[in-house]
């Protein structure tokens, strides 16, 4: 899988976790979880069982503290998958 | 000042009707809602029929967003959304916008064990070692306050938001709640009902207890039977009820339709002593509870022109009978009409007496009492304190004037709330 298709995968992950008034097309490499997306923080907890499932990767308590923005979470992605393959 | 409370919107998702219009419909025409459950017989139940509300799934998209809906598994929580929402709906009360919560609303919505089923998904989850997999929704979904919390947060509302627990009285108990909250100006309006799960989880304990009917599994609406001679138990039953109740200044401002009035009522327990016990009821406290309900409402006995029961189909009823027939002014024709909505529906446990509380106040919106179902052949007792006119099988036209409803839980307690017909 490419960057771009892992960002593509992430974002709708990301989409469904959205309050109403923010659009998917907010969503940018840059964007941060809680600050910028205005994602309930509870929710990162489902975005990480979400992430889990669609990578088939395992993400640590650590890796959840470093996760607050897209870029964050692709990097995590990157590792682990590399990891792993 | 003590301030005038009235009933400005109803919701309801029972066994026999989703929505008021089917509800309405239901009691009129004696539509039960109590079905065979293969599942239950899957499991070996004696009793396998229940009263369960049918929810079509687009039905549920109307109420919760595309993420409340991911791995949402509390069958209580969703009758209870659909019912306070649509009561609140049906009230023509607004939103509260984004910002600003409306601060004088609020919401009493009880329960008496929420989400069994998330409970029991996290249960496996967790003995499995995958305590890191539950994600964030286990706590809110099974959560007793869950109901108050999902509403609260859908509506905005910025006053006491909380959830009562009194088992089979809790949709009674939590109309008296709101009601005084509002009579003393701590709120204009509330959002007052009751909610139960559906399913083995919550049914097995009374199945297991032997007092559910198991002889009518191949024939299940004619399976529950208050007041009759072949009362063999009663149907164990789900869902929600919901009633918004406003101050009389704040209905009126609003141009709000008004259903009834709630003029008072009264809350107590037998102690579980004498006659009471923790599944029995103390008649003595039975007769003072209605007794003192009727004193707080500032109306004679004599001016109840109907009575909707608790009558669960079980051989207390004719016990309860006598009840109000002691508290009230006695029997045979001085005995106001009396139904029971159990025998359409089923014992629907801590949404009982929210749900029979709607039917109640539609009796009073309709002009008419709906008919008992199953009692063609009268306990002897009961026909014997009361003249069976007072007992109708069919729907009749009468305007209740004003109306007692009293529902009784395990743990030996009591609510009786009066209702009366709106007159400025």
């Amino acid at each position: 899988m490419t960057e771009a298709a892992h960002y593509q995968k992430l974002k709708e992950i990301v989409a469904i976790y959205l309050p109403e008034d923010v659009s998917v097309d907010a969503i940018t490499q840059e964007s941060h979880f809680i600050n910028e997306l205005n994602i309930n923080s509870a929710n990162l907890v489902d975005i990480v069982l979400d992430v889990e499932d669609a990578f088939d990767i395992t993400l640590e308590n650590e890796d959840m503290d470093q996760m607050e923005t897209v870029q964050d979470a692709l990097g995590i992605i990157d590792i682990k998958l590399a990891k792993e393959s | 000042m003590a301030h005038r409370v009235v009933i400005t919107g109803l919701g309801v998702c029972a066994p026999n009707g989703v929505g008021l219009e089917d509800f309405t419909h239901s009691l009129q025409n004696g539509i039960s809602g109590i079905r065979f459950q293969s599942r239950l017989k899957q499991l070996q139940f004696s009793c396998q029929i229940a009263g369960e509300p049918l929810i079509k799934d687009h039905l549920l998209q109307q109420y919760f967003t595309p993420l409340q809906l991911r791995g949402l598994n509390a069958s209580g929580l969703v009758y209870g959304v659909i019912a306070g929402m649509d009561a609140w709906k049906d009230a023509n009360l607004p939103i509260a916008a984004k910002d600003h919560p409306d601060w004088d609303s609020g919401i009493i919505f009880g329960t008496g064990i929420l989400g069994a089923d998330k409970f029991r998904e996290s249960i496996y989850a967790i003995d499995a070692g995958n305590t890191r997999r539950l994600g964030s929704t286990s706590v809110m979904q099974v959560m007793a306050s869950g109901i108050s919390a999902y509403l609260g947060g859908m509506l905005g509302t910025g006053n006491q938001v909380t959830t009562n627990s009194s088992a089979c009285t809790t949709g009674t108990e939590g109309v008296l709640m709101a009601y005084e909250r509002i009579k003393a100006g701590s709120s204009k309006r509330m959002l007052t009902g009751s909610c139960s799960d559906s399913g083995p989880y919550i049914w097995a304990g009374f199945d297991s207890m032997r007092i559910l009917p198991r002889n009518y599994n191949e024939n299940p609406a004619a399976a529950s039977r208050p007041m009759s001679a072949t009362a063999a138990g009663f149907v164990p039953g789900s869902g929600a009820g919901a009633l918004v109740l406003e101050s009389l200044d704040s209905a009126l401002k609003r141009g709000a339709t008004i259903y009834a009035e709630v003029l008072g009522g009264a809350v107590n327990s037998g102690g579980q002593r004498g006659s009471g016990s923790m599944t029995a009821p103390n008649s003595e406290a039975v007769v003072r509870c209605i007794k003192e309900a009727v004193q707080a409402s500032g109306i004679h006995a004599s001016d109840i022109d109907t009575v909707n029961g608790h009558l669960t189909a079980t051989s207390k009823d004719a016990l309860e009978i006598f009840n109000w027939s002691k508290a009230l002014v006695g029997g045979g024709t001085d005995f106001p009409y009396i139904n029971g909505f159990k025998g359409l529906f089923g014992h629907c446990l801590a949404a009982a007496g929210s749900i029979e509380c709607v039917g109640s106040v539609l009796q009073i919106a309709k002009g008419q009492v709906f008919g008992n179902l199953n009692c063609e052949d009268l306990h002897p007792a009961i026909a014997e304190e009361v003249d069976p006119t007072k007992i109708p099988r069919k729907t009749i036209l009468h305007q209740p004037k004003i109306l007692a409803k009293a529902s009784f839980g395990f743990g030996d307690v009591n609510a009786c709330v009066i209702f009366s017909e709106f007159n400025d």
